[in-house]
Order: structure tokens, then sequence, then C-alpha cells
């Protein structure tokens, strides 16, 4: 016990570091996966094998791949950074848009057909139907699902940890090396700042989901 | 093809997106062709450096590694697939003592990392890299099992389960010989998806110091040298992704088949942006 206490400080650190990993990758995937998504439903051709291509490819890719990729292949290719943050958020949030991309996807499907043909019938282009009409519903109806994405972005994080990265479980490997006789509590102590992050998020998810439901 | 999201294009607009496509096409080819150039001035594509593949202890610990990830993983989805079922019935028991526990316990490993996972095994009981990767595997896809399996058990009518206690069923017999088989059929598509996360995570192993396939690339590398990471990496991420790969198309076989044949399976709602079938 006395090892949680003695090492708030870093953990605080490492904790912090998670949670900016996980907001600006949280961000950028969310973005990114929604114009993935939005090309996949698009009339250019073009767009939309694009957006398959790479989501069948990232969601097929374990993460630590993306990782290895970004942080030790990627310098050696002559892409450096100046902080291995750098690096994780790349693989992160790469990684992350791919399924932001399929939920938004299925969002799309789920919306009724009456509702895209409403909004053709009274002279609407494509882009004004996405963003105006199909997007705000379907993004409604996916944002449960999405918060169990950022909720796996969370833990995923976890992985920079292996990669240079300072933060929780980072944190938690460096402790649990210096202080060999409680690597118990040290590990407890990450697994708690990580439960802080994951259960409100859970229940976030839970209580949408039950007002969604109502709601439709 | 036909969206319900666009007009069937006209004229005009087919070449438009003729156009569109063909910039698209341009753009990306560009960044392909740029990203190919920046690595061929590195000397990647230098005859030498793939030559490593003609060494064939190379192949030897590709296929070890191979071997190993696939171990693991098989041994964990095995040793998972039971747990999560009892996991599941405990979670949805009548008696308040065995439900509200499990769902505390399976909350908890829900929302932990597979990583803590495996190295709070490799620490804390000193085991072995593979103990601890199948560990960590199992605590956590025991736990997914348990909840796909449960959202399959509730989300059956309630009338399968009324009418197994009707003809003189106990609730365990309900469950096992009712209720269980359609579940499970009903869920293969996600449980068949989780197995590809299974697979997936075994890469952590590699954190944990697994000698899985990619422990395996960097100890050539380091072997062989700098010159001969991005060959043996790219070769290791083709193969991960062709694994991967393979089992999703089964799970999408999976839920077309079953849709076929399991009852009241999924239902076929005409969709926006994809054409219903």
């Amino acid at each position: 016990m006395d090892v949680i206490i003695e090492n708030l400080p870093q953990y605080w650190d490492g904790f912090l570091r998670t949670l900016f990993l996980s907001v600006v990758s949280g961000i950028i995937a969310l973005i990114f996966g929604t114009v993935l998504a939005a090309a996949r439903v698009s009339p250019i051709a073009a767009l939309r094998g694009f957006s398959m291509t790479y989501v069948e490819i990232v969601r097929n890719t374990p993460l630590t791949i993306a990782f290895f990729f970004a942080a030790v292949v990627l310098p050696r290719l002559g892409v450096t950074f100046q902080q291995f943050e750098v690096a994780a958020i790349i693989a992160l949030s790469a990684y992350t848009s791919a399924f932001i991309a399929e939920a938004v996807r299925s969002g799309v499907n789920s919306v009724p057909v009456g509702q895209a043909e409403a909004a053709r019938s009274i002279g609407m282009k494509f882009s004004q139907v996405l963003s105006l009409i199909i997007l705000p519903q379907a993004l409604r109806t996916v944002i449960p699902p999405m918060i169990n994405i950022l909720i796996a972005l969370v833990k995923n994080s976890s992985v920079a940890g292996a990669f240079y990265v300072l933060e929780l479980f980072g944190y938690g490997r460096q402790l649990a090396n210096a202080n060999g006789d409680a690597v118990l509590w040290v590990l407890v102590g990450v697994a708690f700042f990580y439960l802080l992050i994951t259960v409100p998020l859970g229940y976030v998810a839970t209580v949408v989901e039950r007002k969604v439901a109502i709601a439709r | 093809m036909t969206s319900v999201l666009y007009d069937v294009p006209g004229p005009k607009a087919r070449r438009i997106s003729l156009i569109g496509s063909i910039i698209g096409v341009i753009v990306i080819g560009g960044l392909l062709v740029l990203a190919v150039m920046t690595l061929a001035q590195q000397g990647i594509f230098d005859p030498k450096r793939w030559a490593v593949f003609q060494i064939p202890d190379v192949w030897v610990l590709i296929g070890n590694g191979i071997l190993a990830t696939l171990s693991a993983a098989a041994v964990a989805a095995v040793i998972a697939f039971p747990l999560g079922l009892v996991l599941s019935l405990m979670r949805i028991s009548a008696i308040a003592w065995i439900r509200i526990p499990t769902r505390i316990v399976l909350e908890f490993l829900r929302g932990m990392p597979v990583v803590l996972m495996m190295f709070f095994v490799l620490l804390v009981f000193a085991t072995g890299s593979f103990v601890a990767v199948v560990a960590g595997l199992v605590l956590y896809n025991s736990a997914i099992f348990a909840e796909i399996i449960r959202a399959g058990i509730q989300s059956l009518p309630k009338g399968q389960r009324e009418a197994g206690l009707a003809i003189g069923l106990t609730s365990f017999a309900s469950r096992r010989s009712i209720e269980l088989p359609q579940a499970i059929r009903r869920m293969l598509p996600s449980l068949v998806a989780q197995l590809v996360v299974l697979l997936k995570d075994t890469s952590l192993g590699y954190i944990v110091s697994y000698e899985e396939l990619l422990r395996k690339v960097q100890i050539m590398a380091d072997f062989l040298g700098p010159a001969y990471l991005f060959p043996v990496f790219f070769v290791a991420a083709a193969i991960y992704i062709a694994i991967n790969f393979s089992v999703s198309r089964l799970a999408i076989w999976i839920e077309k088949r079953g849709s076929k044949k399991a009852a009241g399976g999924v239902v076929h709602v005409p969709v926006a942006g994809i054409p219903a079938k």
C-alpha cells in the first residue's frame, strides 16, 4: 500500500499522460474516422475503395505492429520525432479511426431509407444529404458503441508504455522494477487509475444507450 | 451501384464522379509513389536487403514466431470460451450473491488493459512469459465472451425459457438445452469477431518478452543489423494481417451462413448507403 502513496506523483503524471494520449488520439480518430465513413458511402469510387482498403487493413493489424511501425520503423526511415508521444498518437489514432469509421458506417445504415429519400426529393446534393440529414442522426445512434471504442482506446494507450512513453503502464513497469518486493501493490495502483477512466466511461455508455433506445 | 444517399448519376454527374475518381487515384497513387521513393532513397529496395529471405534460418525463426503466436491464441481461446460460458450463467443467475460479485469481477476485467494483466501475472506469480500471455488473454477474453453470451441469452424471446420451465426442466437444464444453443448460434459472428481480437492481442506478448512473431522480428533485426529491420518487419506484418484477415473472412462467412439457418437470427432491414440484398 505504502508504495502507491509514496509514488503518487508518478502515478498522477502517468495518469495525466494516459488521459492526454487518449484525448488527443480520440479527437483525431473521431474526425478521421467520420471522414473515412463518409468516403465509404460517397459516389466517388476511388474514395470508396480507399476507405474500404484502409479499414480492412488496419482492423486486421495488431496494435503492437502499428506501434512498432510508428516508434521503431518510422524513425529508421527518416521520420523522426522530438517525443515518442507523437509516435504513440500516430499509432493510436490511425488504429482507432478504422473502428470509428466502421461504427459511423453502421450508424449511417441504421438511418431509415425514407430520410435520405426525402432529403433527395427536396433537391439536396449528396454532401447536403450526408451532413445535414444522415450524419446528425447516425452519430446519435452510434454514441454508445463509440464510447466503447474510446474505452478500448484508453486501454490500448497502455501499449505506448512499452514504446518509450511514460504513461500509466510505463510508470507501472518502472515502479515494478524499482520496488521488487511490492510489485502487487504497484500494479494494483496502475489498475486503479485505469478503472478511474474506464468504469465511468462504461457507465456513461449504458446511460446513453438507454436514452437513445427510448428516443427511437 | 445505386445508393439511396444520392441520385442515380446522370451523364454530367458520372463525368464529375469519374474526374473525382481519377483525381483521387492520382492523389493516393502520388502519396504511395512518394512513400516508395522515400523508402528507395533509404536503400530499402536494395536486393541485398531482401536476400535475408534466402537464408532458411530466417524462415525457421518466422515459422517459430507464427507457431508461438498461434499456440498462445489457441490455448487461450480453448480455456477462455468455457470459462466465459460459466461466467455468463453466473452473471444472469437468479441468486443475488452469485450474480452481483460476478458482475463486479466482469466489470473489473473489462476495464483493464490486457497488457497490464499479462504483466501482473508475469511479475506477481513469477510465471514464464507463455503462461503470462495466455493468462492475460484468458482473463480478458472470458469476460468478453461472458458478456456476448449473456447478450445472446437475453436477446431470446422470453417464451423460450418459460416453455422450458413449464415442461418441468430445472433452471440450469433450460439454460443448457434450450437457451444456450440458440444464444451461441445467434452470437456466433460476435464470438468469432472476438477470436480475431484475441489473435491480434497475442502480439501484446511482445511487451512481456514472449517470443512471438514480432519479438522474433526484433531479435532478427538485432542480430542481422538494423538495415534488415524493414524487410523482416514488412513480411511479419503481412503474415499477421493475412492470418487475421482470413479469420475475419471466416466470421463474415459464418454470419451469412448463420443468418440463413438460425431461427430469427438476423433481421434484414433495407438500409441507407448500402443496397439491400
